[in-house]
């Protein structure tokens, strides 16, 4: 059961990006550029999100297990230290250059253009870049 | 500033939006988990992570979108605006910098901000900012 929920969450994560245009990098780039003539959709996707999720999540921090049974796992770390906020401020370097971030490179990925698959090579190296960096440590 | 009318979409961009909280909500919900994609994705290249297989499922869900939308609808605009070294660093970047910062625009953006969590918060005001200043720098400074 808890494959399937999963499934489907991601299958409608997926028609949400889709739907709102956020696989277009462009449109997302045209989000980002608020010197040039700005496209504010992006926004309203977030608020979007967030007006849905609000309650669920609030729901969700007061479980300690979901209804399919498995442990509730929300974060628990409130210290912002320089690994917050220098990966953010890099992921939102590579955001601002290409206008793809983790989840429309995915949904990208079938749509046969090959930027998609570059996009993703290089996110994945870079994922396992970190990942052999933390294995050193 | 100039407000983008062409292409400013509302209606979608909040329906899209509410598809995606609803997406967020159902796995929190039923699988007790973050949709945060970056992390999720970042653990499947873990072999000894737990839940494996829900977290697969979750992003083959995703890669399955776009073959139904397109089974029901023809393919909605995509162009990108980058070359190859573009796509090539930008990868990276997002890449590395997901992972140091535990999230990307859904786990901090959508599920953090749901959860009205101080990193999360940081973050996206952190990521927002840096792809602003980006862009700017790109497309009004060095007008590429």
């Amino acid at each position: 059961m808890r494959k399937l929920s999963a499934f489907l969450a991601g299958l409608l994560f997926g028609i949400g990006l889709l739907l709102a245009g956020m696989a277009n990098p462009a449109k997302v780039l045209g989000f980002l550029d608020i010197a040039g003539v700005w496209d504010p959709s992006l926004a309203l996707v977030m608020f979007g999100a967030i007006a849905v999720a609000w309650a669920p999540f609030h729901w969700a921090m007061k479980q300690s297990t979901s209804w399919l049974g498995a442990p509730m796992q929300l974060p628990v770390s409130r210290e912002l230290d320089r690994r917050l906020i220098g990966g953010s401020l890099l992921f939102g370097v590579g955001w601002g250059i290409a206008g793809i971030c983790p989840g429309p490179a995915l949904v990208l990925l079938p749509t046969g253009h090959w930027q998609a698959w570059v996009f993703m090579i290089a996110m994945l190296t870079g994922m396992l870049i970190f990942k052999a960096r933390q294995a050193r440590r | 500033m100039m407000l983008d009318s062409l292409h400013f979409t509302p209606w979608s961009a909040l329906a899209g939006g509410a598809l995606i909280g609803l997406a967020a909500s159902v796995l929190v919900v039923a699988n007790g988990r973050i949709a945060g994609i970056s992390g999720l994705l970042g653990s499947l290249l873990e072999r000894t992570e737990s839940a494996w297989g829900e977290k697969a499922l979750f992003i083959l869900g995703l890669l399955a979108a776009p073959l139904l939308w397109v089974l029901l609808h023809e393919w909605p605009a995509i162009e990108f605006k980058t070359g190859p070294l573009g796509l090539i660093i930008a990868g990276l970047c997002v890449g590395v910098g997901t992972r140091y910062g535990s999230g990307c625009t859904s786990g901090h953006g959508v599920c953090g901000l749901s959860r009205l969590s101080t990193r999360s918060i940081a973050a996206t005001l952190s990521f927002m900012s840096a792809g602003f200043v980006t862009v700017y720098i790109l497309r009004h400074a060095l007008g590429l």
